[in-house]
């Protein structure tokens, strides 16, 4: 299929793009990042925010560049002085109402307000009005509401809608007092909510927060390492945050099936990997009850064990499961283990539950 | 799967079978939602009202276990009313007749008695499964769960050749696998009749390259299944066991018996994260490396091969399952030494057509599909677009058979078990953090019209009995499961559904009817 390219210019460097792009993402395309609060990539767009304007030759005002589509010989500038004008005074009233308290904020680090801010020099003072005095939502186990932090870009009601499908959040109430809630004015414990927590990683300030990340490290200081879901088959791609030699929480990472969204065990799951419940040492049974054991001993005593019963009854009287949970390389041990070592094809794992 | 979890979301018709996707794949149903959001049709099949059935455009609430006569009933309208993909049946399969001859009877009149759907809708149904530019088939167990879940499967086959739904973006035959690696651990040979890559051990030449890879012979007779394993152990054959990550004393149907046969057993060695109901009747318990602490790969139901990253130590001196497996090998005189999990993938792709050309520089960023046959191959997101694995796809006829335990006057109704969202199969994970502080118990879902006639009231405590044991359970009068059925999870200790659960499994692939088994239900005094 031929689609003729538009072409056009932005800061002055010519790039052709398909129809229908925005000019947000044709700017992207050139390496120019344009600032963004309401939009995301895997949502619809809404141009609510007007942080991402910019200048086009012919238009009367500063259209937003999320929902602005490219037209022919279009000709954008997004650094004009105009533009961050805007751009200031829009950050200027959202700080108005928003309580600066990075020095304790969970999101500190990782908070788009607060980059924008610092990136435009923006302090609070400029505006001055009523504020929001919102009771902080934690009265569930997954997820921390502090809708004072909210800055209304409904992020979270699309993702809610759009990619969960449970659609439970919209907008309620009128101007200032517009806020973002699930049907009747409760709380998400009190909803039909499910906890995969798509809310949180598309919120761009700390409104939304991971409940189990709260005070275990700064955003800053948390080594990502990209790992595979040990959950239901579906093999979302998340990060593991990490601090300390211990899991502190999940974030999202651009999986190749699942882009950046995960459900409630994905997402919040993981806090089994550090239960006082775990197994840290070799148990041996004896007399009915199991003693620790070094791993010499294990090893011993079934070595000893399966050669015994092998010799005594035959590799048929020995048989293996293998697991559905462990890797790959553990699968192909386990199998090699019963067909070489003990020498039957007894083995299986729980492929049918 | 045939095809991959994003084309989900550009079907036009999603034909959805024993699958409540959105609790038990949630991020699959994400997909779903993405397609309806852009028009698509979807029909669930299910006897429960599940959160998917929600969503659905026509829910067919058919009888459990009879999805062959459902879709024998679509099969014979697409026949019939000539809406069949006649070049496809032409160039593409083979045994049309027998399936025409076989289907003929099954007009949807026919189906509907057997099902419970009107046959309406089996008509409507059928006509827009076969009109739909792309459709696709998903399904989990609510379709293999069953002794004829092979012939389930054959069914969902049928349906997407008959129309030509398959082999192109968006539509085929896809089971959503429940556990992360149960697709690798298929793969990689973890099962009784098959090496890797489902080389059988019966094929001479196959048991030559692995007995030469290996320095090895490999017996030609396939070994047990795990339910033909518990029996052997009860009868005193199989003397000795190793489990690795599995707990068969929650999973597996009648568990009364396979705790008998674990008990019965010489030696038992199980490795695991945590003390589980089946470490307990072990003689040695080996503390393992979790996700989290070890690297190596996962395969996902659409047959994608990914990483998973060390990110933290194990606790105490526990290892990771393939360092453990290697040093039992070691201590019995046979030498495993790998210097890391990528050098066992290494020597498993040597010997493993499908994965020959993955490695794990390659895997990196996104995985890749098997089959994958060299490593300048890019992987295989949708299976079958020119010909089949044996060539011409087989129309496997299939006629309806009754489950094996019906209900009686003594055991009334039918006991469906399945999965929920907040926990994860025996609850080994979730059950230790705040997934269980969301979710603590299990209820079994009973319908009002059964809940009235046994005299129960929501939140009662009741006893379910089937002819293997029963289980006390608080119940839930519910509009999800239809009058003569209750479910529950199999997820928790507390409620063992499996302890009442029939054993009796499909002969080709042999797995349990899991969906169904009679019991009978009693408020407790």
């Amino acid at each position: 299929m031929c689609v003729d390219l538009i072409k056009l210019t932005i800061d002055g460097m010519e790039i052709e793009a398909s129809p229908g792009t925005t000019v947000l993402n044709a700017a992207e395309a050139l390496g120019i990042h344009i600032p963004r609060l309401c939009y995301d990539p895997s949502l619809s767009s809404v141009g609510a925010c007007r942080i991402c304007v910019v200048e086009i030759d012919g238009m009367r005002n500063l259209p937003a560049s999320c929902v602005t589509t490219v037209t022919p010989g279009m000709v954008v500038r997004t650094d004009t002085p105009a533009v961050i004008e805007a751009r200031k005074t829009i950050l200027e009233l959202l700080i108005a109402n928003h309580p600066l308290d990075c020095m304790t904020c969970e999101k500190a680090g990782d908070c788009k307000l607060q980059e924008y801010c610092y990136q435009y020099g923006v302090t609070k003072g400029a505006f001055t009005g009523e504020e929001h005095h919102y009771g902080l939502e934690e009265n569930n186990p997954f997820i921390v509401r502090d809708l004072n932090k909210c800055i209304v870009c409904g992020k979270c009601i699309r993702a809610c809608a759009e990619i969960t499908g449970k659609d439970i959040l919209d907008f309620a109430y009128r101007g200032f007092n517009t806020k973002v809630t699930p049907f009747g004015n409760t709380s998400y414990i009190e909803s039909d909510c499910v906890f995969c927590g798509n809310c949180v990683s598309v919120c761009p300030t700390g409104a939304l927060t991971e409940k189990q990340m709260s005070g275990k490290g700064r955003r800053w200081e948390l080594k990502k390492v990209r790992t595979t879901c040990p959950f239901c088959g579906t093999g979302c791609n998340f990060d593991l945050n990490v601090m300390d030699d211990k899991v502190v929480g999940v974030t999202s990472t651009n999986g190749p099936i699942n882009g950046r969204a995960l459900c409630v065990k994905g997402r919040f799951g993981w806090d089994y990997v550090h239960s006082p419940k775990r197994l840290t040492r070799p148990l041996i049974k004896k007399n009915g009850r199991f003693e620790e054991a070094t791993w010499g001993e294990a090893f011993d005593l079934i070595a000893t064990r399966f050669k015994e019963i092998k010799d005594k009854h035959g590799p048929g009287s020995f048989a293996a499961l293998s697991s559905a949970r462990c890797t790959n390389e553990e699968n192909y041990l386990v199998q090699k283990f019963s067909r070489v070592v003990m020498g039957t094809n007894n083995v299986d794992h729980c492929a049918r539950t | 799967m045939t095809n991959t979890i994003g084309e989900i979301a550009d079907a036009d018709f999603i034909f959805a079978c024993g699958t409540n996707t959105v609790e038990a794949h949630p991020v699959i149903s994400y997909r779903i939602n993405q397609a309806l959001r852009k028009g698509a049709q979807l029909v669930v099949v299910d006897p429960r009202d599940t959160d998917l059935a929600k969503w659905a455009n026509e829910h067919l609430r058919l009888k459990p276990g009879t999805d062959i006569a459902l879709v024998n009933g679509m099969l014979h309208v697409i026949i019939a009313e000539d809406l069949y993909n006649k070049e496809f049946v032409a160039n593409r399969t083979e045994g049309f007749d027998e399936l025409k001859a076989t289907v003929a009877k099954y007009t949807p009149e026919y189906a509907e008695r057997i099902t419970g759907v009107p046959a309406e809708k089996i008509r409507q149904v059928a006509r827009a499964y076969a009109r739909a530019p792309k459709s696709t088939i998903l399904y989990t167990m609510g379709i293999t769960q069953h002794t004829v879940g092979t012939h389930n499967v054959f069914s969902m086959a049928n349906l997407a050749m008959l129309c030509g739904q398959i082999g192109r973006p968006s539509t085929g035959v896809n089971p959503l696998r429940g556990q992360n690696n149960v697709q690798g651990a298929c793969d990689m040979g973890a099962l009784p009749n098959v090496l890797t890559a489902y080389q059988s051990v019966t094929d001479p030449a196959a048991r030559e390259k692995f007995g030469q890879a290996w320095h090895c012979a490999i017996g030609e007779k396939p070994g047990l299944a795990i339910g033909e394993m518990m029996t052997a152990a009860h009868h005193g054959e199989i003397r000795a066991m190793y489990i690795m990550g599995e707990n068969p004393i929650l999973s597996d149907p009648d568990a009364n018996h396979v705790a008998h046969a674990l008990e019965q057993l010489d030696f038992l060695v199980v490795q695991d994260i945590f003390l589980t109901e089946t470490a307990r009747y072990a003689d040695v318990v080996l503390p393992a490396a979790a996700f989290a602490e070890k690297d190596g790969t996962f395969s996902n139901t659409e047959r994608r091969v990914q990483r998973i990253r060390k990110a933290v130590e194990p606790p105490g001196i526990a290892l990771p399952d393939w360092e453990i497996i290697s040093r039992v090998a070691t201590a019995m005189g046979y030498p495993m030494q790998y210097a890391s999990p990528s050098a066992i993938f290494d020597e498993m792709r040597s010997v493993t057509p499908s994965y020959a050309g993955i490695t794990y520089a390659r895997l990196e960023e996104r995985g890749i599909q098997w089959p994958c046959p060299n490593t300048e191959h890019p992987g295989t997101p949708i299976l079958h677009t020119e010909k089949f694995n044996r060539g011409l796809g087989k129309f496997n006829a299939v006629e309806h058979v009754d489950p094996n335990e019906m209900p009686n006057e003594e055991f009334p109704l039918i006991l469906d078990t399945g999965r929920r969202l907040y926990h994860y199969h025996t609850g080994t994970m979730t059950r230790k953090g705040m997934l269980n502080d969301q979710m603590p118990s299990d209820y079994l879902e009973i319908n009002c019209k059964d809940a009235e006639s046994f005299g129960i009231k929501d939140g009662d405590r009741v006893r379910v009995f089937s002819r293997r044991g029963s289980m006390a359970i608080r119940a839930q009068i519910s509009e999800v499961v239809p009058q003569g059925v209750v479910f529950t999870s199999f997820h928790f200790t507390e409620t063992p559904v499996n302890q009442l659960t029939n054993p009796k499994t499909d002969a080709i692939a042999k797995i349990p009817e899991l969906k169904i088994c009679a019991v009978k239900v009693e408020k407790i005094a």
